[in-house]
């Protein structure tokens, strides 16, 4: 199975870094064909303008949208949460919209008010979250489970195999989350 | 003693801090001086800006003290654009420090672009909230500055030259002296720390790791997508674009021609591309012929 991490902006290494600490394999991905080879992707943390920019400069947009709406399993990390998202309250930013949330940028503050927080598993326990500059999602549509929470707001979500966080898990040590969701790939990929 | 490197012994805030400059990786981040240029920056697909009242270019210009910028333009930027505001203190200003952070700016440069307010010190960068960034050029400042708190480091280049000879050795030379100290035994490094004039906790981190605990960005002198790709392929993790987008004479085309080409740094057949028709690059002045005194790399301690 061939994660493909999408490398324009942001902290892509770490990504690579963990999935490869898993034990699958991970690509740098910045070509439309880059996209085609992969069999699951990670939108990582960033810029989410600048990579949205370059997405769509380069003819990556509606590459990864398709390959999301033929059910391409995608993770995406505070940015990459949010270039997932429909909607994106008070902009009009490029986008994938795969996923039915609305969701606020900045919505904490700014870096001064980044912060680290312990997150409340659905599947119960906790997980340590970094909270960068991060967004708040404020709805969530039908049909989407909420895995982690932090105050009652929802930081993880799912839906099949589109997964979104507002937090970095790729900045802690913890590799639960990625391990699941590369588990949940892992079906997908090799259709059982 | 201890067996964990430095890094793994820093509190909560150290992550959130050099978290958002992972953030930063592989983007670029430009100098504006006015809300309309950050907007200009932000649609050419910047990552972050410098709120600046002059870039350095015109700062050489115009002589007299460099100082922190107005209030009001930093507000102004951070109200035009939803990307990080980063803004400029002087070297040791440790009062200019609070106001920016009290304004809310994502990063504090403590810059030797501004003129220094203090000639052997520079700013206790681990008491603030807001993450600093500082420039460098040897491995030795690097971690000097690491070692007061910054959570990024930028090799210093030559600001505002449009020359990207300095950067190149300031990068080179950082990298150079890792690689070189990666591959000492253990008994020599002490000596090399004290030989560096650098913490010796963070001589023994860079060993291990071969690489600095902090992201390192390159600045002083990119004028060009090739110069910046350059600086890319040499190992740089992002670059700072100065004077040498809005003193070129098409802002906006070569704004987002560098982040493309930092985007595609390793494939020269779309750098070709990206460099076609890009107008006038700024005329810039050739460092090697500057006087010492109007050099402002040489500032730090």
């Amino acid at each position: 199975m061939r994660i493909g991490v999408l490398a324009f902006q942001g902290d892509f290494a770490r990504h690579i870094n963990a999935v490869t600490g898993h034990g699958a394999e991970a690509v740098a991905v910045r070509t439309p064909e880059g996209v085609e080879r992969s069999d699951a992707m990670i939108i990582p943390g960033g810029e989410s303008t600048t990579i949205g920019m370059l997405c769509e400069r380069f003819g990556l947009l509606e590459v990864i949208r398709d390959r999301i709406a033929g059910g391409m399993p995608v993770f995406g990390t505070c940015a990459g949460a949010i270039l997932l998202a429909r909607e994106i309250v008070e902009s009009d930013q490029v986008r994938f919209g795969s996923l039915d949330i609305g969701i606020r940028r900045n919505a904490y503050g700014r870096q001064r008010e980044s912060f680290e927080a312990d997150i409340e598993l659905a599947s119960g326990g906790t997980f340590r979250g970094v909270f960068i500059r991060a967004p708040k999602i404020e709805r969530v549509g039908t049909g989407i489970s909420v895995l982690g929470s932090l105050d009652g707001n929802p930081v993880l979500i799912a839906r099949d195999g589109i997964w979104a966080a507002t937090f970095h898990p790729e900045l802690t040590a913890d590799r639960r989350i990625h391990a699941e969701f590369l588990e949940y790939a892992a079906t997908v990929a090799t259709g059982v | 003693m201890s067996n964990t490197l430095w890094s793994d012994r820093q509190g909560d805030d150290w992550r959130t801090k050099v978290g958002l400059a992972e953030m930063l990786k592989g983007g670029v981040i430009m100098d504006v001086v006015t809300p309309d240029q950050a907007k200009i920056a932000q649609d050419a697909g910047a990552q972050a800006v410098m709120a600046l009242e002059r870039v350095p270019a015109d700062i050489r210009a115009h002589g007299g003290v460099a100082r922190m910028s107005d209030p009001k333009i930093v507000e102004g930027i951070q109200s035009a654009v939803s990307i990080p505001v980063m803004a400029k203190c002087r070297i040791g200003h440790f009062v200019e420090a609070q106001i920016l952070q009290s304004l809310g700016v994502d990063f504090i440069d403590e810059s030797e672009v501004l003129t220094p307010a203090d000639d052997q010190f520079h700013v206790e960068k681990r008491s603030f909230k807001v993450p600093f960034v500082c420039g460098c050029r040897n491995l030795g400042e690097a971690l000097r500055r690491i070692g007061e708190g910054a959570a990024m480091i930028r090799t210093k280049g030559e600001a505002g030259t449009g020359d990207v000879v300095e950067a190149v050795r300031h990068l080179r030379t950082v990298i150079g002296e890792m690689r070189r100290i990666s591959v000492l035994p253990k008994e020599e490094l002490m000596s090399t720390a004290r030989d560096l004039g650098a913490p010796y906790e963070l001589v023994v981190e860079v060993a291990e790791r071969r690489t600095l605990p902090v992201p390192n960005f390159s600045a002083g002198g990119v004028a060009t997508p090739a110069d910046a790709a350059l600086m890319m392929q040499l190992g740089a993790e992002a670059v700072f674009v100065g004077s040498g987008i809005f003193k070129s004479n098409n802002p906006e085309r070569r704004a987002r021609a560098i982040v493309d080409a930092v985007a595609y740094y390793n494939d020269p057949d779309k750098l070709a591309k990206i460099s076609e028709d890009l107008g006038e690059a700024m005329s810039g002045m050739s460092s090697s012929a500057m006087a010492e005194e109007e050099r402002l790399a040489g500032r730090g301690w």
